[in-house]
């Protein structure tokens, strides 16, 4: 704060006058975040476990099931989550096929669940390996079938075992959300940008910043406690 | 003689190039309890997982009430609720408290009311002496009482035979009495058991017939007073000796 720009930088960042005007557009913005967040989440939660199931079925028959998991992990967490953004984002709509969406929401929506789908399948998958063997055993052994013995004994307990890495995960979600903003949504990154550029001051994009982390730094503080009373255990 | 309950005629079973069981050939008859005794890695767990289906046989057959259960054509699903399986480490569920972990197998597997398996579960809990321990987690109960539940989930079930795996190899000394009781009040009432043990003492008091297995063979059957008193092969007197001088006969 002693720097020979800092004032000019409180200038253009931390502007009160700024962030008093822009701060209602930002938070409006916002609630897109906060909307697509939650329901990609819950897609994300659905279609991870799937593929996880998928890649640890072990009937011959669902082989190609197992491949065809195994190369949706590879390739959605190898590419950058922007590229699957642009791609799905420019690329679907550009295809005129009718019955596609083409709703720049619903389609960053798609991407952003494409790409954590296939890191939150590996955080159940490592989960479900992590149940030692002598519990489907006993599963097996009180005459459950083998789908009874994950949904009843292997499931529960490998989910309980993943919830922090999960939260882990939820937070870098509620970020990468903003990643829409590059095909078009006005959420508050892109609000915050277009304020920021109409008078060339950027404190519009402090007042985003404050509203990312008024929603990741409680879940910081969830997953903090979830974890003392784990070592409490 | 009424016929066997469970029969296992030339059962062979390798890990990879390991031969772990190599022609079993055994019989249990109703009420019967036969103790399958042998040093650690005769076979004894492998031939009770096999029994359970839990384990695929090479060769040979397991049969129960008289049909092949090892045929591809029998759901192992339908045989494992025909019989119950009890294991060294317990394995009970964690994540369930005593009583759902009981109730687990009949309601989901067997498809009995809820209410009513819970009531035959409190039934042996309270006849055990668990009385109470309804809603506690496993990992709140001592080994000896983790054992007792696990025994009773496997009885919940109501088995043709229950196959016991070591039950009180991973007990405190002082914690063993408590199950091998149990399991003495389960053979005065009738039970089918076939007993994978190193309790000698207790095998010759609970057990009709005892099978030594040496190397994946039965190389010496018959009753524990023999057995364990006068054995006739190579190898079971060389075991009894060995568990003589380890204290533990």
């Amino acid at each position: 704060m002693t720097s020979k720009g800092w004032p000019a930088v409180r200038e253009t960042f931390f502007s009160w006058e700024a962030f008093r005007t822009s701060f209602p557009e930002v938070l409006k913005g916002f609630w897109l975040d906060v909307k697509l967040f939650v329901i990609v989440e819950i897609g994300v939660l659905i279609c991870g476990l799937a593929i996880a199931l998928a890649r640890l079925s072990a009937q011959p028959a669902l082989a190609p099931l197992r491949i065809l998991g195994a190369l949706f992990v590879d390739v959605f967490r190898g590419v950058p989550t922007i590229l699957v953004v642009y791609l799905v984002g420019f690329g679907v709509p550009a295809l005129e096929l009718s019955g596609l969406p083409t709703d720049p929401v619903v389609l960053g929506g798609i991407a952003l669940l494409l790409s954590y789908s296939a890191y939150v399948a590996e955080v159940y998958r490592s989960g479900i390996t992590s149940i030692h063997p002598s519990q489907l055993q006993g599963a097996l052994a009180v005459g459950l079938t083998p789908n009874q013995a994950t949904r009843h004994v292997i499931l529960p307990q490998a989910v309980r075992r993943v919830v922090p890495p999960l939260l882990n995960d939820f937070i870098s979600l509620q970020k990468d959300v903003a990643l829409v903003s590059i095909l078009g949504p006005l959420e508050a990154f892109r609000v915050a940008q277009i304020e920021a550029s109409s008078n060339f001051n950027y404190t519009p994009l402090i007042a985003a910043a404050a509203l990312y982390l008024m929603v990741t730094i409680p879940l910081a503080r969830v997953l903090d406690r979830m974890e003392r009373r784990r070592a409490a255990r | 003689m009424s016929p066997p309950v469970l029969e296992a005629r030339g059962v062979t079973k390798a890990y990879g190039e390991t031969d772990v069981l190599r022609g079993i050939d055994l019989e249990v008859r109703p009420h019967q309890a036969v103790a399958l005794i042998g040093a650690s890695g005769s076979g004894k767990s492998t031939l009770l997982r096999c029994m359970d289906l839990l384990e695929e046989i090479d060769d040979g057959d397991v049969l129960l009430d008289g049909e092949v259960i090892t045929d591809p054509s029998v759901d192992p699903v339908s045989v494992r609720r025909r019989l119950a399986m009890v294991f060294q480490a317990f394995n009970l569920f964690p994540h369930l408290n005593v009583l759902e972990n009981i109730v687990l197998g009949p309601v989901r597997a067997q498809g009995v009311a809820r209410g009513e398996a819970e009531a035959r579960a409190r039934e042996l809990l309270d006849r055990f002496g668990l009385a109470g321990r309804e809603a506690v987690m496993p990992d709140r109960l001592s080994g000896g009482q983790q054992q007792r539940v696990a025994i009773i989930r496997a009885l919940a079930a109501q088995p043709r035979a229950l196959l016991l795996d070591e039950v009180t190899s991973a007990l405190d000394p002082d914690l063993v009495g408590e199950v091998l009781g149990l399991l003495r009040e389960l053979k005065e009432s009738g039970m089918t058991m076939v007993i994978a043990t190193h309790e000698m003492s207790f095998a010759r008091e609970v057990a009709d017939r005892v099978d030594f297995l040496h190397e994946g063979r039965i190389v010496e059957s018959g009753p524990p007073e023999r057995i364990l008193a006068a054995p006739e092969h190579a190898e079971t007197q060389r075991f009894l000796r060995r568990l003589l001088e380890g204290g533990r006969l």
